[in-house]
């Protein structure tokens, strides 16, 4: 079964592969997950805030990043961001935003929202005892939600925060529909180039499998050492 | 800030001469339900088998059934698109990839998408069912064995029933993640919904129209899909009997 197979072609490749491809994949990983913790915190926050000109937008923005395919957002932003940015700068022409950036905004602004409904549970598990006390004592809300209700929300849902951010490393192998260089799109060129589909995208597929699944392990670990008993 | 809307694009004819631009979102939008129905079926079928598996007794299941559930979730999705699409016709018997590879266009790209999706869906479904039956009172496997019952009937009449009635939540986000999903198809060449709305973008380049509208169907999905099992849910609703336990979990 494998005798035609010609592994070689991994190791001639494996240096272009992980220093453009898998920096590629990382570095749009780790921008798009602290961006978007944060920005989806904030989305967390403002859906359960009271006021109805917060939380309504919120709860709509979340919704609709949520029932439209990724695939579908990376091309609405690929197109949109361009204009968006001339209309901040106040430019005339579309202005240039290359692929990286264009992806960076794409899934920092899309996981926001997936982000934002694992901080709200997070916000919601915090007991209301913790919230009241801090009123008591006199904090108003960015004091009783900076040091009482985000910390234990954060530590509640890192797990889950987590398992969320090896998705969205999966995910990123997605930007190949806009024919960028992440770890997928450099493997595709190599084996388009030399005719070897068949041990390019089983390499990448061993690799995807390593780096997910040692991160789920390691993740399941952290769950149970965390864990409050209460 | 110069785009020239033009909402009247999608009643002007399309190129290849089967009639308005509005008619290749509707084949777009037949192509991405039927995929993601089929694949569905896989999904759940499989899926459940899987993930009943995963509670039983015997040592072996459990552990093939977690490798299962592991390697289709850690590898992502397109590059598993890839690997149905252009790596499995050349590792089966040489008869029938050579038939795989010789199916004419629509098929060629449909079989291996549905049979991908299913698949990679059945391993989330089956997570999802193993979660289902653990939580259910350990009480009720006991009373099913104490009352005389053989583990398969203690499965059918007594955890089954209840484990897929709280895990019907889940079960509908995974159902929306399948339609969401069968979009990724695109780059194995099925021209599902995106593909349509780009092929329009790339043709008449009214990009925010096209997308627009792909949008707007997605999200008509959503709404139908969430209304029908609400209703479902109630239907089946057994009073007294714990609903889904609301526990946050990551998705795409």
């Amino acid at each position: 079964m494998f005798s035609g197979f010609d592994f070689d072609v991994i190791q001639r490749s494996a240096g272009y592969l992980f220093r453009e491809g898998m920096t590629f994949t990382l570095t749009l990983t780790a921008m798009a997950m602290s961006g978007g913790i944060v920005f989806g915190t904030l989305l967390a926050m403002m859906r359960l805030s009271k006021f109805k000109w917060l939380n309504v937008p919120a709860a709509a923005y979340v919704n609709l990043m949520r029932s439209v395919p990724l695939v579908l957002v990376i091309f609405w932003f690929y197109f949109l961001v361009p204009y968006i940015g001339a209309w901040m700068i106040g430019a005339k022409e579309p202005i240039q935003v290359g692929a990286f950036w264009s992806s960076v905004i794409t899934f920092t602004l899309f996981e926001a929202a997936y982000y934002a409904e694992i901080m709200r549970a997070g916000i919601q598990s915090v007991p209301r005892g913790q919230v009241s006390a801090g009123q008591a004592l006199g904090l108003n809300y960015w004091q009783h939600m900076g040091y009482i209700v985000l910390p234990q929300a954060f530590r509640n849902m890192l797990p889950v925060l987590l398992t969320q951010t090896i998705i969205l490393f999966q995910d990123t192998s997605l930007v190949y529909v806009l024919s960028i260089t992440d770890f997928l799109g450099a493997a595709a060129k190599i084996a388009q180039r030399d005719g070897r589909l068949i041990e390019m995208y089983l390499f990448v597929a061993v690799v995807y499998f390593i780096i997910s699944f040692t991160l789920s392990l390691l993740v399941k670990q952290l769950q149970q050492r965390i864990a409050i008993i209460r | 800030m110069n785009y020239n809307w033009n909402w009247g694009i999608f009643w002007a004819p399309a190129p290849d001469g089967t009639g308005v631009y509005f008619w290749w979102l509707i084949s777009g939008l037949s192509w991405t339900l039927s995929t993601a129905l089929l694949a569905w079926a896989i999904a759940l079928t499989l899926g459940a088998a899987i993930g009943t598996l995963r509670t039983t007794p015997v040592k072996w299941a459990v552990r093939l059934g977690n490798a299962y559930v592991e390697i289709f979730r850690n590898i992502p999705l397109l590059v598993q698109m890839f690997l149905w699409y252009f790596v499995l016709p050349e590792l089966l018997p040489k008869a029938l990839g050579e038939a795989m590879k010789q199916m004419t266009p629509p098929w060629a790209s449909f079989w291996p998408a549905v049979l991908c999706l299913g698949f990679y869906t059945s391993a989330r479904v089956a997570e999802q069912v193993r979660a289902g039956i653990q939580s259910l009172p350990r009480g009720q496997h006991m009373a099913g064995t104490a009352v005389g019952l053989t583990l398969p009937q203690t499965y059918r009449y007594v955890v089954l029933p209840q484990a897929f009635r709280i895990i019907l939540p889940p079960l509908t986000s995974e159902f929306m993640n399948i339609i969401k999903n069968s979009s990724v198809a695109l780059t194995i060449g099925l021209v599902e919904l995106t593909a349509r709305a780009r092929a329009m973008q790339e043709f008449t380049f009214q990009v925010f129209e096209a997308f627009t509208a792909a949008t707007i169907i997605y999200i008509l999905i959503t709404l139908i899909v969430v209304v029908s099992m609400r209703w479902l849910e109630k239907r089946v609703a057994v009073p007294g009997l714990i609903s889904a336990a609301g526990a946050p979990m990551a998705g795409h």
